[in-house]
């Protein structure tokens, strides 16, 4: 599946959960498959952390670059292309074509950098629906995210709640824990100290706080694995004959940290990682309703489908638990999986039989 | 008569039921296209969960020793156990708990006081296998079996009232000597 990116331009100003205002915006997009006549079969895909628009398929020019659910989404797949249209989008801050911290401040003429606005999931959502104004999509067959992409899900359930018949919430939590929390503010931390971080407004010095980078991601990464994955994949595996008494790499995890360091800060942006870590940390549907989460879900209208896997110990099953707890004392239509797969908070991402055969059943049973 | 029909005709139409351990999903299905009664289903297997789904029933997979936290008080008009019962490590706070979220239980199991599997023991000197009981002692999820007078009498101590009973045998209605020639017994049970 050969797929071209899109960028869709809102010159209305969009305002922001902090009260900022982002005066003008653009979304990057792709779109798999065909709207249909009723305008009844459109899926909309929300990534997490470090994904992209680039849900599935490839580009003519770049045949290597597959998209990031390219399992999930496509032709005869369990989000099947035959049938639906799906959408996958960049959120605001992100750093991958929508706007953000490295676009173009229109009042300064230069990258907004440490100036960008701090946004929030709900702020997403928004500039999400603005998106869907634009295509045309009035109300969604479903809404479908993992991890902070589920957040998204949620979100469009109760911001929009006449907008979403179906929200596919994976891997998913409904607030972070304090935990959670803090393994963000230890990469927040790392960026921030780093001496080419100059505040946040690097771009001009160019440099990339290529360190801070670095570190976030190999503290993130290891949140993402569960102990017996990692166990399973390096274990004490040395990358020398015998161990070096020194520090340089001695284990094979510490060499993946390293490389996925290495990568990580090579295409993303630190700026980008700060502003995402805070709309993770920020969010928190039931706040508003004195932390009853059951209340928040009231205004909800969408049926659910809540998936978790036991293995994940970043958003575990517990938190999933209580989502599906609110739904049910709001007497929505609900089903809920706990799929036993091995690999931590990433099993959202494999290819798991139960799991994909799950999805492909649910997808099965919307109406179009 | 099948006791997936003894169900239905004890659910008054549009009631909310919660089915423990649902398998397939099957019975909530009859029962949404008979008693257009809403439910969920409970079911910690995988390829059954997943089967629940593709017979558009809403499913949970939960692990039913660990209680009903899920559900909140009185949330169903229905809790159903349909031929789980004997496989349930801790029965007496199940129990409790499908009558804290339901206003009634309904429980049916395969009744170890049949005079076939009597016969089995007591003359063959095994463990019984039947088709209610299909499964050798060694490989069986059953861990508690009992017999109409055991069930009957874990009502009295929980202070449960009976409110119905049909027994079966071959999928006939047994009222002679109930616990001797029935081999499925179902319940209609509140607090």
């Amino acid at each position: 599946m050969i797929v071209t990116p899109q960028k869709a331009r809102f010159t209305e100003p969009l305002k922001l959960k902090s009260g900022a205002v982002l005066p003008e915006f653009e979304i990057a997009y792709e779109t798999y498959g065909e709207l249909n006549a009723a305008r009844s079969n459109a899926v909309l895909v929300c990534h997490a952390l470090n994904a992209s628009h680039h849900v599935a398929g490839t580009y003519a020019d770049d045949p290597d670059n597959v998209g990031w659910w390219d399992n999930m989404v496509g032709p005869g797949k369990p989000l099947d292309t035959d049938r639906f249209f799906v959408i996958g989008n960049n959120y605001i801050g992100s750093c991958f074509g929508s706007t953000g911290p490295t676009s173009v401040n229109p009042a300064t003429g230069r990258p907004w950098g440490a100036d960008f606005p701090v946004v929030t999931v709900e702020d997403w959502v928004a500039a999400q629906a603005c998106l869907a104004d634009r295509l045309g999509i009035e109300r969604f067959a479903a809404i479908m995210g993992g991890s902070l992409g589920a957040m998204q899900a949620l979100q469009w359930a109760l911001s929009f709640p006449a907008r979403v018949r179906n929200s596919i919430v994976i891997a998913a939590t409904p607030r972070l824990s304090a935990q959670n929390i803090a393994f963000n503010e230890v990469a927040r931390q790392a960026i921030m100290t780093d001496p080419d971080f100059h505040g946040g407004h690097y771009y001009d010095k160019g440099v990339v706080p290529r360190r801070g980078l670095r570190i976030a991601r190999m503290i993130g990464h290891i949140t993402y694995l569960s102990d017996d994955a990692m166990m399973e994949k390096f274990g004490r595996v040395l990358r020398r004959v015998t161990p070096g008494f020194d520090f340089d790499v001695d284990f094979e995890i510490e060499s993946y940290l390293r490389h996925q360091g290495d990568k990580f800060s090579n295409y993303f942006d630190a700026n980008t990682y700060l502003r995402i870590t805070k709309a993770l940390d920020y969010y928190d549907p039931a706040a508003e309703f004195g932390g009853d989460l059951s209340k928040a879900f009231a205004r909800a209208q969408a049926d659910f489908l809540v998936v978790s896997f036991t293995s994940d110990w970043r958003f575990s099953s517990a938190r999933s638990r209580e989502i599906v707890r609110a739904l049910l004392d709001n007497r929505r239509v609900v089903s809920y999986l706990e799929n036993d797969a091995p690999q931590g908070h990433d099993a959202f991402l494999m290819n798991d039989a139960r799991y994909f055969g799950a999805l492909r059943a649910y997808f099965g049973n919307i109406a179009l | 008569m099948k006791e997936a029909e003894i169900i239905a005709g004890w659910i008054s139409p549009g009631s909310r039921v919660l089915d423990l351990g649902c398998g397939d999903g099957k019975l909530l299905k009859h029962l949404w296209q008979t008693r257009q009664a809403p439910g969920y289903g409970v079911e910690i297997d995988d390829a059954k969960a997943i089967a629940c789904l593709q017979n558009d029933v809403n499913v949970l997979q939960l692990d039913l020793e660990d209680g009903l936290a899920a559900f909140a008080d009185r949330s169903f008009d229905y809790v159903i156990l349909s031929e789980t019962l004997q496989a349930i490590h801790a029965q007496e706070p199940l129990m409790k708990e499908m009558l804290r979220v339901g206003r009634e239980a309904i429980v049916s199991f395969p009744n170890f006081g049949y005079w076939r599997a009597r016969i089995q023991i007591a003359l063959a000197g095994h463990m019984p296998v039947s088709k209610e009981l299909p499964y050798q002692w060694y490989d069986t999820p059953n861990v508690h079996h009992c017999t109409l007078v055991d069930f009957e009498a874990l009502c009295a101590k929980l202070g449960f009232r009976v409110l119905e009973r049909v027994v079966l045998t071959g999928g006939r209605p047994v009222s002679l000597l109930p616990n001797l020639l029935g081999s499925l017994a179902a319940y209609r049970v509140s607090a």
